[in-house]
């Protein structure tokens, strides 16, 4: 976990990572937390959708679709295995 | 524009309730939880739908009985995620938990799904957080059991402080026990220590600032349902999603609010992340303790679905069949049942006109009520084959990947993927796909979809391009010699209804849906095998909510219409026409008797309506339509048309006094062909043709779309806007291919 924090829209496919902070305030990142996404939550993307956006994600056992423009404002650290 | 504001959150609405004799028990959960099934299962068959108050969504409820209990009022409350109203769904579920519009409920089931325990939990904390009895259904416990997931239940209750009740509701286990623990809760009447959660020093001074004034206007909130009211107010009041029910917080309350939101926000404090995380930190420590998880990843039938369901190749060609399919359903698989109804209508009129004396009454039964009935029953095939496929990809959960799929290119416009199903329904009509937008979880996209899927070429405007086509282009050589002109403008009105639709979604949401950033933020649920029982129910379901709602408003306005076209009757026409009936009874040989009356009777009609009101409002619509090419003739069929566009072509028939015409009409298309307006010039140009379908495609003309919406937003103000902007851009349009084509020297 020694890596600079890098937006969830840049984690590579597969990687395991963990929020780290939600930038911006207001419903949209109130309703990320809501829905699981606080920091310290574990998180991984698990698919890209064919047209190249939305992002599928897996956290808190469940998937969770979000755009890349939401994505970018949820900063996390890559879990080096 | 906010919907109607009888439901909202005012000091007298609240004083003023009522506690209700038969205790009422809430079911909650989140969306896929299972909550449906369950609260079928426990109710039976015997639901009854009816709506929030002030709001447009469904209030689902059922009369039951408990052991222990007696009979009790079963509510299903809207799928949420929490708590905090950002859909009106959610607003719906916050005012029936905390009691505020209405009497506080006596137990409340939170369906728990044992899959995705923390995300359930933070739902089912929040409704503990307000001290009232509360049961955890724990369901999806054999999809657990599949992916390795145990649940100590008796850790879960010992640290939520409430019943938990395994249930695998579509096998009906564990009902039992769950009525046993219902009645058990609802008879201790409130939690004696509910669970709650810690919050940082800062916030608490802010929740324990606001107890006081909350307490003078929430007398009835115990202390626990005043300390979530608190929280939610802090987390929700500034949503702008939010706003339009709270016009009954006390501005007082609102400032307090609003302080504590900035104080925190200038000393550097997330107030919602200290509010929700804190929540989670704790649910995270009970899941930890409670729950045993081998496995991490999604159930592997899901993840080898989706491996070709959101493929990049694979899923693009899935989705393109999928949609095709609905497409065809909804254009071929309801013909037969469309073909019944009207059948049915047409015999139940000849029955009337056998029996009744002919007269004012009898026209209004047959072609007003009759005919207006006929109008209502003709959308139930497509509005129940819509909603059991919907349906069907809801309970699969490939509604879902429809979205996920097609989302980027929604995207671009300003929609939501989830506005794809109803917009591409738009094609076969737009009433069901008003109300496929029910599906859309917030209230914007929701609007917007409405406001833009009118302009997709519905299946009533071909007709009309038909009728056009085949009188103004029936000599046209083929273009380069192999395409048919008839065929190429064909297509460019289904592009230009595309092209609007999509454009008016881009203007409205820099517009008039002006606001944050549109989002998606959507569960992608594991594939699971569909409930037909409850599948159907909730088809049925949304067919009677469109009987009642939006059929009588139909019905009404087919009423209106046909008097408009009848009325005032012209005694001296219908004399005239008298005597000219009996001298062709006396003079034709009996040969050509029969086509003479017909022919006759075809001018009569045309007499008669020239002389009604619609004719005369078509005549003073005159000058505002010579402009676009049209005349009056074509304005009273715009006016017809209002009923359903199709009427278009049967009006037309009745201006040209021509008998029961259709649009393969060969005499209409002749007598559309010679028609000339004032000035001794032709009519019917191509040019005035082409006016004429811009005009059908971009106009909403059709009052049943007008009803749907107005049963959807709960307000006339919507519907109005709707006809309004779109009759403004149809005219804007129409005007500029005619005066346009008349400067570039065409006719």
């Amino acid at each position: 976990m020694s890596e600079p924090s890098k937006s969830l829209a840049w984690l590579p496919l597969g990687t395991p990572a963990i929020v780290r902070r939600l930038c911006g305030r207001g419903p949209v990142a109130r309703r990320l937390m809501e829905l699981g996404l606080v920091p310290g939550t574990r998180v991984t993307v698990t698919r890209i959708a064919p047209l190249g956006d939305p992002l599928e994600l897996r956290v808190r056992n469940y998937a969770l679709s979000i755009r890349r423009t939401e994505a970018l404002a949820i900063e996390v650290d890559e879990m080096r295995a | 524009m906010t919907p109607a504001t009888a439901g909202e959150l005012t000091i007298e609405a609240q004083r003023t309730a009522v506690r209700t004799a038969v205790p009422r028990i809430l079911v909650a959960g989140n969306p896929n939880s299972g909550k449906s099934t369950l609260f079928n299962a426990l109710s039976g068959a015997r639901s009854k739908v009816s709506n929030y108050p002030g709001v447009t969504v469904s209030r689902v409820s059922a009369a039951t009985a408990i052991p222990g209990l007696g009979d009790v009022e079963l509510v299903d409350l809207p799928g949420t995620y929490s708590l905090s109203a950002r859909s009106q769904d959610e607003q719906v579920a916050v005012d029936a938990v905390l009691g505020l519009t209405s009497a506080a409920p006596d137990a409340v089931i939170v369906v728990a799904d044992a899959t995705a325990l923390g995300r359930s939990l933070y739902l089912a904390g929040e409704i503990i957080e307000t001290g009232v009895p509360v049961v955890i259904a724990l369901s999806m416990m054999d999809e657990a059991r599949n992916q390795h997931i145990t649940v100590d239940l008796d850790r879960l209750r010992e640290a939520l402080g409430v019943e938990v009740v395994p249930v695998v509701a579509p096998r009906r286990e564990g009902l039992a026990a769950l009525r046993a623990a219902v009645a058990r809760a609802s008879n201790v009447r409130a939690l004696s220590a509910p669970l709650s959660f810690p919050l940082p020093a800062a916030a608490e001074a802010a929740v324990a600032g606001l107890d006081q004034p909350i307490a003078a206007a929430w007398p009835r909130l115990t202390d626990a349902g005043r300390r979530a009211f608190t929280l939610w107010l802090l987390l929700c009041l500034d949503d702008p999603e939010t706003h339009s029910r709270m016009r009954g917080i006390p501005p007082s309350i609102a400032a307090h609010v609003a302080r504590f939101r900035s104080e925190a926000t200038a000393a550097g404090r997330n107030l919602d992340q200290e509010i929700i995380a804190g929540r989670y930190a704790r649910i995270d420590t009970i899941v930890e303790r409670a729950v045993v998880m081998r496995s991490a990843s999604a159930p592997s039938w899901t993840n080898r679905i989706d491996a070709v369901l959101t493929h990049r190749i694979g899923g693009v060609v899935v989705f393109v069949t999928v949609m095709l399919a609905l497409f065809q359903a909804l254009f071929s698989w309801s013909e037969p049942a469309i073909a019944l109804v009207e059948s049915q209508v047409a015999s139940a009129q000849d029955i009337v006109v056998a029996v009744m004396p002919a007269g004012p009454l009898r026209d209004l039964i047959v072609d007003g009520v009759i005919a207006g009935v006929g109008n209502v029953i003709v959308f139930v095939p497509q509005i129940a084959l819509l909603f059991l496929f919907i349906g069907l990809m809801e309970d699969v959960g490939y509604l879902a990947r429809v979205a996920f799929v097609i989302d980027r290119v929604m995207a671009k416009v300003g929609l939501h993927g989830k506005s794809f199903v109803p917009m591409l329904s738009g094609f076969s009509c737009a009433i069901p796909a008003v109300m496929a937008t029910r599906t859309l979880e917030s209230r914007t996209d929701r609007m917007l979809t409405m406001m833009v899927l009118p302009f997709m070429s519905c299946s009533a405007r071909l007709p009309i391009y038909l009728l056009v086509i085949a009188t103004v282009f029936s000599g046209a050589a083929p273009i380069f010699g192999v395409l048919s002109v008839a065929a190429v403008v064909l297509f460019a009105m289904y592009f230009l209804s595309v092209t609007a639709a999509l454009s008016a979604a881009a203007v409205l949401r820099r517009t008039v849906f002006r606001g944050p950033r549109p989002t998606l933020m959507m569960e992608l649920p594991p594939y699971r095998m569909p409930v037909p029982g409850v599948l159907l129910r909730s088809t049925w379901r949304q067919v009677r909510s469109f009987l009642v709602g939006a059929g009588t408003i139909i019905l009404a306005l087919t009423i209106v219409l046909w008097a408009m076209l009848n009325y005032p009757h012209s005694a001296a026409s219908a004399e005239r026409y008298a005597s000219l009936r009996a001298d062709v009874e006396s003079s034709v040989p009996a040969a050509g008797r029969q086509a003479a009356l017909d022919e006759l009777s075809g001018h009569e009609r045309g007499d008669q309506l020239r002389h009604s009101i619609a004719g005369r409002v078509g005549r003073l619509l005159e000058p505002a339509i010579e402009p676009l090419g049209f005349d009056w003739r074509i304005g009273i069929g715009i006016l017809g048309a209002f009923a359903a566009r199709e009427v278009f072509v049967s009006t037309m028939g009745i201006v040209f006094d021509i008998n029961d015409a259709d649009e393969q009409n060969e005499p209409l298309r002749d007598a559309l062909r010679s028609a000339r307006r004032r000035d001794g010039s032709t009519l019917m140009t191509p040019l005035t043709g082409v006016s004429l379908m811009v005009f059908f495609v971009l106009a909403c003309q059709c009052m049943s779309t007008l009803a749907v919406v107005r049963r959807e937003t709960g307000s006339w103000r919507w519907p109005a806007f709707l006809f309004a902007y779109q009759t403004a851009v149809a005219y804007t349009a129409a005007l500029i291919v005619y005066q346009g084509g008349r400067l570039m020297g065409w006719s």
